[in-house]
């Protein structure tokens, strides 16, 4: 019998999907037997409870969670973040719930056995509901008590050696894509660079200081898997200079219908046959392609390195040698002015140990945006507000074609003091010489 | 600045504007300090390490006040 009363989450679970509602009664019901003998810190109904709230918040069509506060681990500035319901008589074992983000681990490869150890911390200490993964790409433990925080930190560092994640006004947890482990497209090892700037940066990460929150994001090819040139402050994007390679005999096959395009991932049905100017040249957005039924030919200097034709026929394009990254800067999502999409600051540098290019540019960019971005302000707000000139003198880098939009409307030209021989200062006696007052 | 003088400094000007403010953000705390962000960081985190100052965050935002401080710790049933 349930504790509460839930008829509108109920009618929740007769979709044909799965349904977090079925997920929630489930661990209600397994704590409530509770066949592993679990010592329970926190309240046992406690899921019984979040049905409950829910339940309630769909009744009065407003929320009854608070959210913020002084709770965290000694020392961290990040990584609890403090939820309480408004509703603690009715519904106490969610007055305080705490949601805990776990760092996870570069390009989110864990052992059962890891899950398992987790989740023993988090069945004890915690509700056992977990966010696996949330959008900012940690493991996400949702509700715990005060009490509890520094117990599960202890035991995740010492036992697990596993850290928080990113928080607040700080660095967020580093996300990436697979990268080189398993992916053939990827242009560099998204986890090496990934794990590098988390452990180089953990003062960023854990000690709040900045005006708002700031993302890495590193994807190992344009492809964009984790979508960091649409979410992150600082988007790493592998990419290429030379040209894509060609196997033209296999290019010939996907014309012979012997390979399925995209891997085969629109085999669900019949498409016809494949059609190279439809499927391929006819998408590429510079037309940079050309096929004469016999030979396929990429224009490199024209290529965006959009990554459709490779993904079409992976067999036949593969990625060029001479690899590295783009560093695009300034996404977000659309709580102020709308979303935004990453500029690009970078165009290529190698992804060479120690990242010192790579760290130089990062660090130029915190120094200015600390100085200069208001209170909330993301890094993509601030670029808008000052101008993208303004972050090319802040981070040392000299205007190339690639920063450039579109051709400038306004036929004016504003010097800088510096850039003119002379500067303002100029002697009237001689200007006097050949003009007259 | 030595780290007791900016302490002292934080201290006093987070207790006089109390009675309107008990959180604040980073940036007021630099410019209490006069300092550069990342010359302020350091004196900041010293201070929440020797619990002068607490962390406050709203989960996107970050915020320190003097501990205990506002109406936050009645309102969480922390205190």
């Amino acid at each position: 019998m349930a504790k509460h009363e839930t008829p509108m989450l109920d009618q929740l679970e007769s979709g044909p999907w799965p349904s977090f509602v079925s997920d929630l009664k489930q661990e209600a019901a397994r704590r409530a037997a509770n066949p592993d003998n679990v010592e329970f810190q926190v309240p046992q109904d406690c899921v019984e409870d979040i049905l409950g709230v829910l339940e309630l918040s769909f009744k009065h069509g407003r929320t009854h969670w608070k959210h913020g506060g002084i709770v965290g681990v000694f020392g961290y500035g990040g990584g609890v973040i403090g939820r309480y319901c408004d509703q603690p008589e009715m519904f106490p074992g969610v007055a305080h719930f705490h949601t805990v983000r776990v760092a996870q681990p570069a390009g989110k490869y864990y052992k059962a056995e890891y899950l398992r150890e987790l989740m023993a911390i988090w069945d004890m200490r915690g509700s056992g509901i977990t966010n696996m993964h949330g959008s900012t790409g940690d493991i996400i433990f949702i509700g715990t008590q005060t009490d509890q925080l520094e117990e599960i930190f202890w035991e995740m560092t010492h036992n697990l050696n596993q850290d928080l994640g990113g928080s607040g006004s700080n660095l967020r947890t580093p996300a990436d894509c697979i990268g080189s482990s398993r992916c053939e497209y990827s242009c560099y090892d998204t986890q090496a660079l990934c794990h590098d700037l988390t452990v180089e940066y953990q003062d960023e990460l854990h000690r709040p200081a900045f005006p708002y929150k700031f993302k890495f994001k590193f994807d190992g090819c344009p492809n964009c898997c984790v979508a960091s040139i649409a979410r992150a402050d600082m988007a790493f994007i592998g990419t290429w200079k030379d040209d894509i390679k060609i196997d033209q005999e296999a290019v010939a096959a996907y014309v012979g219908g012997e390979f399925a395009p995209n891997g085969g991932a629109h085999s669900g049905r019949d498409w016809g046959p494949f059609d190279m100017e439809k499927e391929v040249t006819g998408l590429c957005p510079t037309k940079c392609m050309m096929y004469d039924g016999k030979k396929l030919y990429i224009d490199t200097a024209n290529c965006t390195r959009c990554m459709h034709c490779i993904n079409v026929m992976p067999r036949a394009l593969r990625i060029g040698d001479d690899r590295g990254l783009s560093i695009l800067v300034g996404a977000k999502a659309p709580i102020l002015d709308g979303a935004q999409m990453g500029s690009l600051l970078v165009p290529f540098v190698k992804v060479e140990e120690p990242y010192d290019e790579i760290k130089e540019v990062i660090e130029s960019i915190w120094d200015w945006w600390m100085e200069e971005g208001k209170n909330r302000e993301r890094l993509g707000e601030l670029i808008k507000r000052q101008g993208f000139q303004k972050l090319l003198v802040a981070t040392g880098i000299d205007p190339v074609i690639q920063h450039v939009q579109e051709p400038r409307h306004n036929p004016y030209i504003f010097w800088n003091e510096d850039e003119v021989d002379g500067g303002w200062d100029r002697d009237i006696d001689a200007f006097r010489k050949d003009h007259q007052r | 600045m030595e780290y007791e003088e900016a302490k002292t400094l934080i201290v006093e000007k987070l207790m006089k504007k109390q009675k309107s403010k008990s959180k604040f953000y980073f940036s007021d705390l630099a410019k209490i300090l006069e300092m550069k962000p990342r010359a302020a960081k350091k004196f900041i985190n010293q201070m929440v390490q020797d619990e002068t100052l607490e962390y406050w965050s709203s989960g996107s935002t970050s915020m320190y006040g003097l501990p205990g401080t506002g109406k936050q710790a009645a309102a969480e049933h922390e205190d």
